[in-house]
């Protein structure tokens, strides 16, 4: 469980909390979302990441999560619909270990979560250290949806 | 629209619409409530509706978290989670309970700033209506039929273990009643309550009675110059060790040197036009200066070219011989005629007998990996004449391991080494492996002239193998710093040996080289706590020399960050557990995170208050509860510090210190010492005690951190006059500068490192560049001609002036004048800049401490 200390106020417990606290710190509240409604949607995320991601434990709750997102995000360019935020951000360092090991069969299964990475993983600053994971561009499996 | 599944997010939705946004502590809250209590809710709801259990047994699961709720909010004083009045976190977290509780008396009686809290969030009349209308109908039968399709919940779910917040908790639980009275007995006994100091006489030789600790650190070889990897991984590890073993008052001796013989060098010689003894003796040189201004402290730094090293390689060979322990072999190896010499597997290349490509190397093939021997090649040559090599047979002395009778020595041996003795985890691991894959006869001899002659007929044109000889320069080394270097090497009742390595030493530490001291059988110490690390890797990848990647001993000193910062940097990232890696970067944040911002700065503010509000002496102090908790606090994490350090955890033990000037810097920032020493008798009271602790905090801190930074311990100890006798560590935190004390003049410890020169300096480490001139020193010089700098730094310079001239009236050590006037020097450079003059910098003829 990560903790932020500082020399000035009492230490901060939790990857969301310390996240959220870090945006606002850069003066980047947008990432957290705009409207009330937003706000909520980026908070279920991070709390899915923190949750259900984090605390996956066998294949079968990595297939959940991963069909589950591919649901969700059949008509969303990002989490919380049409802006990029936090969820963004965090969701995708927690599924990378996922999808680095993915097959290019199960690429194509779950389309749309592997549309949404390839597209958060191009975002400026986002990456870092990470691998890049390659997604390829032409259908192998199915022709259809 | 949108949906929200989370019930979290859909409070927190509501909050925030009727007008309340989110906090920190409501978001900590939260995120501690979906990732922490209701597993433990889940848990206890599963005990009581599938399971059946009841009461104190059925809540047991959630004890943990509901002990935490309690003294978060005894800790906060607020009548709910965040504030005095509720938040999104309290309906949250009652919402999580309330199902499992129903009413308070479930909850163990001693909670009761829980109790208190739960009773009036189960009043409010919106969660009464709640519960109404969700649980009343059906009970929890709901639940029951959901949780009765689920597994049961395992709660025993171990996180892995990282060093962070396993410390944040320690550090951070609450303290007893004895360790909060204890401290203040040993503070008010202020100088008394430590040991004398204790310094050992020269040469360094066991005391009876006395802890004796002789550590080894793998000697480098010499014709590699040592990059920042070699230094952690051997020298600089050990000589933080030995450092505080001796701040401990342990009879301690501390010795390496330079690993000489072998074929490189031999190659090199021919290369450079030299003797191979001309190039050990250059490069030799080079090591030395690169430790030297490391601050490594060396009791001895020598070489295995010495008429030692063979006399007890010889013996021991001669003993291993006369105990049959050696056995003679036919060896089929390339030799060149024109170089008239075997050639070693490297000097040959040639084709890949399985892939055919054509500059395959005598060892492995580069183009398809497989390894092969040097005579399987085809049409082989020397890589240095092309001449073509042929195979002859040739003889060679092998040390027989797997000889029951030796093997028979080495494993209880080992046994007991490992039992007794501080091995770390993967020394003993690849130990472990290496016995267990079989040990083989190893080859201890080579055909070769720059070595140590075999004293045998028929041999005598050969010497030892340098993993043979190697080891066995340690102790030929001690020879040459003291003839009676045999009351170290054998003599294992009364010396404890620790060999520090990086992991691709160990088995010659742990196998090899015990088997041939055993094999002699002279009584001689063998190793009792073998320290060994993982790789210090830089940046993406590697270390290398000859792409220019990475930063090595010899430029270390030409980027203008002192060598204590690289020090701390490399003590901080050592490589104990798994691989680290060197990033400027992170050098850049962790000098002006921990070092500037966090110790520097308590060390300074506490120092500049001394000065600035109290004329330069130590104020009365009278202590509060609260004060007698900080000490007690402070107690723990020096005892912490003894206790990992002791086992040669040196990485974490940094932690502590950092730790407690994090404390200090907290305290200061609570008691706001500066502003109440404007105020009435009782704040500036209260402003005196906060500083003197902090000073005191300050001193202990100086003599915890020398063995990681001497020079700025000598420093801190220079500003705050810490008088020598309190050099030295206790178990206590103890008062050693008492009301009246006088400090000197306090400065800046540590340099902001900048973004720009820190990019600068890693693209030129980064290869593929020539080396460019050295970076510009790190600090800019003041503007000229700006007279308010100019009345400051004349006034400082004065003061600065008496203040030296005073020291040396009263004799105080030579060090502290010696620092004291480096300042003084500094400051009347300063000056000539801020006038616009040129400055002469006259050479200060201070001696290095060592």
């Amino acid at each position: 469980v990560p903790v932020l200390q500082t020399n000035n106020s009492p230490s901060l417990i939790g990857l969301i909390t310390i996240a959220a606290h870090l945006v606002k710190q850069a003066k980047k509240e947008e990432l957290l979302g705009s409207t009330a409604e937003e706000k909520a949607v980026v908070q279920q995320w991070l709390e899915y990441r923190v949750t259900r991601v984090d605390g996956r434990s066998s294949k079968e709750d990595t297939r959940i999560i991963l069909k589950d997102l591919n649901t969700y995000l059949e008509d969303k360019v990002y989490l919380a619909g049409n802006s990029f935020t936090l969820a963004d951000i965090l969701m995708y360092y927690g599924l990378h270990p996922v999808m680095v090991d993915l097959t290019v069969q199960e690429k194509e299964k779950y389309l749309n979560v592997s549309r949404w990475f390839n597209h958060i993983q191009h975002y400026p600053g986002v990456r870092q250290h990470l691998s890049n994971v390659i997604f390829i561009k032409n259908r192998l499996y199915t022709n259809a949806h | 629209g949108t949906v929200l599944f989370s019930p979290n997010a859909i409070c927190q939705y509501f909050f925030l619409v009727s007008g309340e946004e989110p906090t920190d502590l409501t978001n900590q809250w939260l995120e501690w409530e979906a990732t922490e209590l209701q597993p433990a809710v889940l848990a206890a709801l599963y005990a009581q509706l599938v399971q059946g259990k009841k009461g104190a047994e059925a809540v047991g699961a959630l004890v943990k978290s509901l002990t935490y709720i309690d003294q978060s909010l005894s800790r906060r004083g607020t009548a709910y989670l965040a504030r005095d009045v509720k938040s999104v976190a309290d309906v949250v977290v009652w919402g999580a309970l309330f199902p499992v509780l129903q009413d308070e008396s479930s909850l163990p009686d001693e909670l009761k700033v829980l109790r208190t809290w739960f009773q009036s969030m189960s009043l409010l009349e919106a969660c009464r209506k709640a519960a109404d209308s969700v649980l009343v109908p059906k009970g929890l039968l709901e639940f029951k039929c959901y949780l009765q399709k689920q597994p049961p919940p395992c709660l025993a779910v171990e996180r892995p273990t990282s060093n962070e917040p396993e410390e944040e908790e320690a550090s951070e639980r609450a303290l007893t009643e004895e360790e909060v009275a204890a401290p203040g007995a040993a503070w008010a006994r202020g100088a008394a309550a430590l040991p004398k100091p204790w310094q050992p006489q020269k040469p360094v030789l066991p005391v009876e009675g006395m802890r004796n600790v002789l550590i080894t650190s793998a000697l480098p070889y010499v014709n590699n110059v040592p990059h920042l990897g070699n230094i952690i991984g051997c020298v600089l590890s050990a000589d933080t060790f030995a450092r505080y073993c001796r701040l401990r008052n342990w009879n301690t001796l501390y010795v390496c040197g330079t690993d000489e013989y072998g074929t490189a060098t031999e190659t090199k010689a021919v290369e450079e036009g030299l003797t191979p003894q001309e190039i050990c003796d250059k490069y030799n040189a080079i090591h030395a200066d690169i430790y030297r201004w490391f601050n490594i402290s060396f009791d001895y730094f020598g070489r295995t070219t010495t008429p030692h090293q063979t006399t007890i390689a010889q013996d021991i060979f001669q003993r291993l011989l006369a105990h049959g322990f050696l056995l003679q072999d036919t060896v089929e190896q390339l030799r060149c005629e024109g170089c008239q010499r075997f050639l070693a597997d490297r000097f040959v290349e040639g084709t890949c007998p399985f892939c055919s490509y054509e500059e395959a190397r005598g060892d492995q093939c580069d183009k398809c990996g497989k390894l092969i021997n040097a005579v399987e090649l085809k049409r082989p040559q020397c890589k240095i004449c092309r001449g073509i090599p042929v195979v002859k047979p040739t003889q060679h002395l092998f040390l027989d391991l797997p000889k029951a009778s030796l093997e028979e020595q080495l494993e209880p041996w080992l046994e007991q080494s490992w039992t007794k003795g501080d091995w770390t985890a993967n020394a003993r691991y690849i130990t472990r492996s290496w016995i267990r894959d079989g040990l083989k006869p190893r080859c201890i001899t080579r055909d070769l002239k720059w070595g140590t002659p075999v004293p045998l007929d028929g041999f005598c044109d050969k010497v030892f193998y340098v993993w043979f000889d190697a080891p066995i320069g340690y102790l030929s080394i001690t020879a040459n710093y003291t003839d009676q270097w045999e009351r170290w090497w054998k003599n294992p009742q009364q010396v404890e040996l620790y060999n520090f390595m990086a992991k691709d030493n160990v088995p010659f530490h742990s196998v090899i080289f015990p088997c041939s001291l055993l094999g002699a059988d002279d009584n001689y110490t063998l190793v009792n706590h073998l320290i060994a690390t993982e790789y210090l890797n830089y940046e993406d990848g590697k270390f290398s020399k000859s792409r220019g990647v990475g930063v090595f001993g010899d430029m270390a000193k030409d980027t203008g960050i002192p060598a204590d910062i690289w020090r701390f940097y490399l003590l901080y990232l050592r490589p104990e557990g798994q691989d680290s890696a060197f990033s400027w970067s992170d050098l850049m944040l962790k000098n002006n995170s921990e070092l500037l911002n966090n110790l520097g700065n308590f060390i300074n503010r506490a120092g500049m208050f001394v000065c600035k509000f109290f004329g330069g002496t130590v104020p009365d102090m009278v202590l509060t509860p609260d004060d007698k908790r900080l000490l007690a606090r402070v107690t723990l994490e020096l005892r912490q510090y003894h206790q990992l350090l002791e086992k040669v955890r040196i990485r974490d033990a940094l932690r502590c210190i950092l730790s407690i000037s994090r404390h200090g810097n907290q305290y200061i920032q609570v008691n706001e010492p500066w502003k109440r020493i404007k105020g009435e008798e009782e704040d500036r009271q209260r402003a005196g005690t906060v500083t003197g602790i902090a000073v005191n905090m300050a001193s202990l801190l100086a003599v915890m951190v020398q063995p990681y930074m001497p020079s700025i311990s000598v420093a801190i100890q220079a500003q705050l006059c810490i008088p020598p006798d309190c050099f030295v560590l206790g178990h206590d935190f103890t008062c050693t500068l008492p009301p009246g004390h006088r400090v000197g003049t306090v400065s800046p410890l540590f340099q902001k490192l900048e973004h720009d020169q820190v990019e600068a300096l890693r693209k030129q480490f980064g290869g593929g560049q020539v080396r460019s001139l050295p970076a510009p020193a790190s600090g800019t010089p003041p503007a000229p001609g700006d007279p308010q700098l100019i009345q400051e730094l004349m006034e400082q310079e004065a003061k600065q002036g008496t203040h030296v001239r005073q020291l040396k009236a009263s004799k105080v050590e030579k060090v502290l004048v010696d620092a004291e006037v480096a300042k003084l020097l500094e400051l009347k450079k300063q000056l000539a800049l801020a006038e616009g003059k040129s400055p002469e910098v006259p050479v200060p003829k201070g001696k290095r401490k060592k």
